[in-house]
């Protein structure tokens, strides 16, 4: 197979092609390589879920933090020190006994940034954005996550610049938990509603 | 447009790509368009709705089995091409051509934390009397643009309720194509799943989008 052949080498060419864009916009001053390197080294250190697992915990924690978030999520998460690109403005759902909460971007890729970071592959896959309207259950079925026939999905499509951070249920046994062990338990799959939070041990 | 990007409810397009401990780049390529991405776009040129629709017009094959950051490097040639930022030759040599000028990056790395945490707010004063109560029901009006839009199909036609106004925001369809923001209220509108899917939907399970008035009408 010839390294030309795009469609049998697709990493490689892609890869070569991306490298050369950026010593092409380099070269024309449209483009600073230290800003490029300071967005990857922010996503991939400073804004991840570890946001987001904080605001749940201080929820739970706080009854007073919890009624702003649900009321004003974009304050209330500006509170903690997160705010910006793709979390401009946010609402927070909560999970209830009665009520599960599942967030997907049906049209590309919507994801609220500040709080939960770059999204996964799978939620950005063509599978996930054409099922989880149509088969929420089955969606959270491959996740290992089964909700009662009683209690209410709601789906939350992206469609808009509004980005929704879900507010899982907080586990039993977990009482004696100070809020950094608490935000511990809150994975990133919990706050997009695929997933349920663990009690610890489990 | 209705592209292959306008997908919820179809079926077949794969498996859910699970994965544990996943990196938050697969590859240097992917972080490398990310960031052009976002360094290109702080020229001002182009807005998210642009944006967004440059990658909605990838032919549908290809936008289907491209990966992610692949669509968005599409999108960003496409945009740069546009608006004359770097010319088709140059892509093809991978060259500046030399007769053209070399600008100076205002986006340098010190300015990228407050830009990011700045980011692009897209409510606008609300200066009109929003045409739709909380508690309303309306329908998804049943139109096919053939430019941007952000009302999926299949919710169009489909009765809902209006269940909160989010204010006035920019309004996708006319800001992706230089129309202007032309800010509008954008309504959450709840739909019962069973009426957008039939009686194989949860009895209790509902679907709620963020819609802007325009695509809205009684029901």
């Amino acid at each position: 197979m010839a390294h030309d052949d795009p469609d049998t080498h697709p990493a490689f060419d892609i890869a070569d092609q991306v490298e050369a864009l950026e010593s092409l916009l380099v070269a024309k001053g449209l483009v600073a390589p230290d800003a490029l390197d300071a967005i990857i080294a922010t996503y991939e250190t400073e804004i991840g879920p570890q946001n987001g697992a904080r605001v749940v915990a201080r929820a739970w924690s706080d009854p007073a933090y919890k009624a702003r978030l649900l009321v004003d999520a974009t304050a209330a998460i500006a509170e903690l020190g997160y705010e910006g690109r793709q979390g401009e403005h946010m609402v927070a759902v909560e999970n209830t006994p009665q009520v599960h909460n599942l967030i997907v971007c049906t049209l590309c890729s919507c994801y609220p940034w500040p709080v939960l970071g770059l999204p996964p592959e799978w939620y950005k896959s063509n599978a996930y954005r054409s099922r989880a309207v149509i088969d929420p259950r089955g969606v959270l079925a491959e996740f290992g996550t089964h909700v009662p026939e009683a209690v209410e999905i709601r789906v939350w499509d992206s469609t808009a610049e509004i980005r929704y951070l879900v507010l899982p249920q907080r586990p039993a046994g977990t009482d004696g938990l100070n809020e950094e062990e608490l935000a511990a338990l809150v994975t990133r799959d919990t706050m997009i509603g695929v997933a349920l939070v663990q009690a610890p041990g489990a | 447009m209705n592209g292959a990007h306008d997908m919820g409810g179809m079926a077949g397009l794969g498996e859910l790509p699970l994965q544990d401990d996943e990196p938050v780049f697969h590859a240097r390529w992917e972080a490398r368009v990310l960031a052009l991405t976002l360094a290109a776009g702080a020229w001002g040129k182009w807005n998210i709705d642009r944006s967004r629709h440059a990658r909605e017009r990838i032919p549908g094959p290809d936008y289907l089995a491209m990966p992610y950051y692949g669509k968005w490097c599409a999108g960003l040639v496409r945009l740069l091409l546009e608006e004359g930022m770097v010319s088709a030759a140059e892509l093809a040599s991978g060259r500046p051509d030399p007769s053209a000028a070399v600008a100076t990056p205002r986006f340098t790395a010190d300015r990228v934390a407050a830009a990011l945490r700045r980011g692009g707010p897209t409510i606008r004063p609300l200066d009109c009397q929003p045409r739709f109560e909380l508690g309303e029901a309306v329908r998804a009006r049943n139109i096919n643009p053939e430019g941007h839009t952000r009302l999926p199909r299949y919710v169009r036609g489909h009765a809902g309720v209006i269940e909160r106004l989010h204010g006035a925001h920019v309004f996708p369809d006319d800001n992706a194509h230089g129309r202007g923001e032309n800010p509008q209220p954008l309504y959450t509108v709840r739909f019962a799943a069973r009426d957008l899917w039939g009686p194989s939907a949860g009895p209790n399970d509902s679907v709620r989008l963020d819609l802007w008035e325009d695509y809205l009408e009684p029901a």
